[in-house]
């Protein structure tokens, strides 16, 4: 596969197309908000929990494939799992993320097997500068985590 | 080939490689390549001359003030300024628009007189006003785009009364190329004695510019857009203008004598010019404007009138493309911007630089436009002396390689 074509795979064309939970909640819940300010990405989320689980999620903003795509992957994966179970899977996703090899959780004799879906976003490892895209829903989130 | 292809042997990087393909530099309304002439001079500079400037006794602070204020004249001349002291050297056109609103709007406005804008200025030529609102009470009014995305001007006899002093407007959008009507913005301000600003950065590199009959009171630009190095930029004003201009920074090198509670102030254009200038930076930009005067203002701009057409013309070939820009070619710049079907602008920039093609992507600085045309961010190209038609095709090339990359082909 080309550089290009690990960037964009079907899934993440697939979720930036079709945006899983996008919209807001009316029940209770925290907002958070994320912007890349160089690039203009936004990325809003509302996150609900119930006795320590996340309950529901939704998401919205506009910008580029990779942020949007992860965002969605993000909202999809993260519910009805526990907030520490949450952190965890930020925390491998943004190490998965960095740039400097041998951190990365992932294996790659069994793709998928640590991060299922968000395994699709390694290919923007091979550029840089849209790192911060697809890192902006996992701040955001980040962000949302410590309102609770 | 096109007129100008000559000139892209001057500019050694441009033969670089970028991904396995040669490079197409799209990207000269941010910065432009330097010419080996430029680079020339300010290596010449360093390793010969360099020695700060002004009051200095000995041989090399003698050259290196000749070598600065050598800069200001080849500037002068090259605006057509009737002296090199109506050319004031700042950090670029962001501190020249800065010291225009600072430095006259403070002294010269207050609660009840008005500012006018456009809806497609540079936010260099709008957040200093902003702030000088904020502290003056001044009021801004923003002048729209008609369909052709050209500054509408059917209103402005309505618009422009008594109350406005000044009108702030872009001689050439670095978004869509579209030229500001600063002839016909200028006689509306003469009829109420207000002043004009042109933010010329995108026109003065562009475009012939002589500043006796742009119609302008205060005209900023930067080197760097113009094959120059970056760091330096001019404030140009009218004579008069410039006397009754406070200096907004203070320092050494600005003044004529200083004392415990007061100072006088150096004569102009080094009353504006606070601390060591940029000198090897003037150096460079006067072997720039050197350059561009070689080839000569008129046909760099008819260079740049015909790529554009080609690209036009081209990139109205590929499907589901939209460009934001006036059509005719006559009344614009070379500053064409875009959006591929649903293709966020990030997204076609990281792909055309794996083709090479070096396109900027964003808000450019102009979120008040990209309100209006009622988009995020568009990806931009941008022409100069160097590009070639062979350019536009690999730039159309590549944006069909990211239709097929979004499953659009």
């Amino acid at each position: 596969m080309t550089p290009l074509d690990e960037l964009y795979r079907q899934t993440i064309l697939d979720h930036y197309r079709n945006p899983r939970r996008r919209g807001a909640l009316n029940g209770p819940h925290v907002h958070a908000e994320g912007e890349n300010p160089s690039c203009g990405d936004e990325f809003f989320l509302d996150l609900a929990t119930e006795d320590g689980v996340v309950t529901d999620v939704a998401i919205g903003g506009q910008g580029c494939s990779i942020s949007q795509a992860s965002g969605s992957m993000m909202a999809d994966v993260i519910v009805g799992k526990t907030l520490d179970e949450v952190r965890d899977l930020a925390r491998k996703f943004k190490v998965m993320m960095s740039i400097e090899e041998g951190d990365n959780p992932v294996d790659p004799e069994r793709p998928g097997s640590v991060l299922g879906e968000l395994e699709a976003l390694q290919g923007v490892r091979k550029f840089p500068v849209r790192i911060k895209c697809a890192d902006l829903a996992w701040t955001t989130l980040e962000d949302a985590l410590g309102q609770l | 080939m096109t007129g100008l292809a000559h000139v892209r042997s001057d500019f050694p990087l441009l033969e670089r490689e970028i991904n396995g393909h040669r490079l197409v530099y799209l990207d000269s309304a941010a910065t432009t390549q330097k010419p080996a002439q430029v680079i020339d001079a300010i290596d010449d500079y360093y390793r010969r001359i360099n020695a700060n400037v002004h009051r200095g006794a000995y041989t090399l602070a003698v050259e290196a003030t000749d070598a600065y204020e050598g800069g200001r004249a080849k500037v002068a001349d090259f605006i057509g300024a009737a002296s090199p002291n109506e050319v004031v050297f700042t950090r670029g056109t962001t501190t020249a628009l800065n010291f225009i609103a600072y430095g006259w709007g403070l002294s010269h406005l207050s609660e009840g007189d008005k500012v006018v804008l456009t809806i497609m200025e540079h936010h260099s030529n709008v957040v200093p006003w902003q702030l000088i609102a904020r502290h003056t009470g001044c009021e801004l009014v923003y002048l729209s785009l008609d369909d052709d995305y050209e500054v509408d001007v059917a209103d402005l006899d309505r618009i422009i009364d008594d109350r406005v002093k000044v009108i702030a407007v872009s001689g050439m959008s670095n978004v869509t190329g579209a030229m500001g009507p600063v002839q016909v913005l200028s006689a509306a301000a003469r009829r109420v004695g207000a002043i004009v600003v042109v933010d010329g950065a995108q026109l003065v590199p562009h475009s012939p510019t002589d500043v006796a009959d742009l119609g302008a009171d205060f005209l900023a630009f930067s080197a760097h857009k113009m094959l120059g190095p970056t760091g330096i930029g001019v404030l140009w004003g009218r004579p008069d203008l410039l006397e009754e201009m406070e200096p907004t920074e203070g320092g050494g090198e600005m003044i004529s004598d200083v004392q415990l509670y007061e100072s006088r102030w150096a004569p102009v254009p080094h009353k504006f010019e606070a601390g060591t200038p940029p000198i090897a930076q003037a150096v460079g930009f006067g072997a720039a404007v050197d350059y561009l005067a070689k080839i000569g203002m008129h046909e760099v701009q008819d260079h740049e009138r015909a790529i554009t057409e080609y690209a036009l013309a081209e990139l109205a070939t590929v499907p589901d493309l939209t460009v934001y820009g006036p059509r005719d070619v006559s009344r614009r710049g070379g500053a064409v911007s875009f959006q591929l079907a649903d293709i966020h602008a990030h997204d076609i920039a990281t792909i055309l630089d794996q083709y090479g093609v070096a396109v900027r992507a964003g808000h450019h600085c102009a979120k008040p436009l990209m309100r209006h045309l009622n988009v995020p961010a568009t990806a931009r190209a941008s022409f100069y002396i160097y590009n070639t038609n062979e350019d536009v095709d690999a730039l159309v090339a590549a944006l069909h390689e990211s239709r097929k990359v979004f499953g659009l082909a």
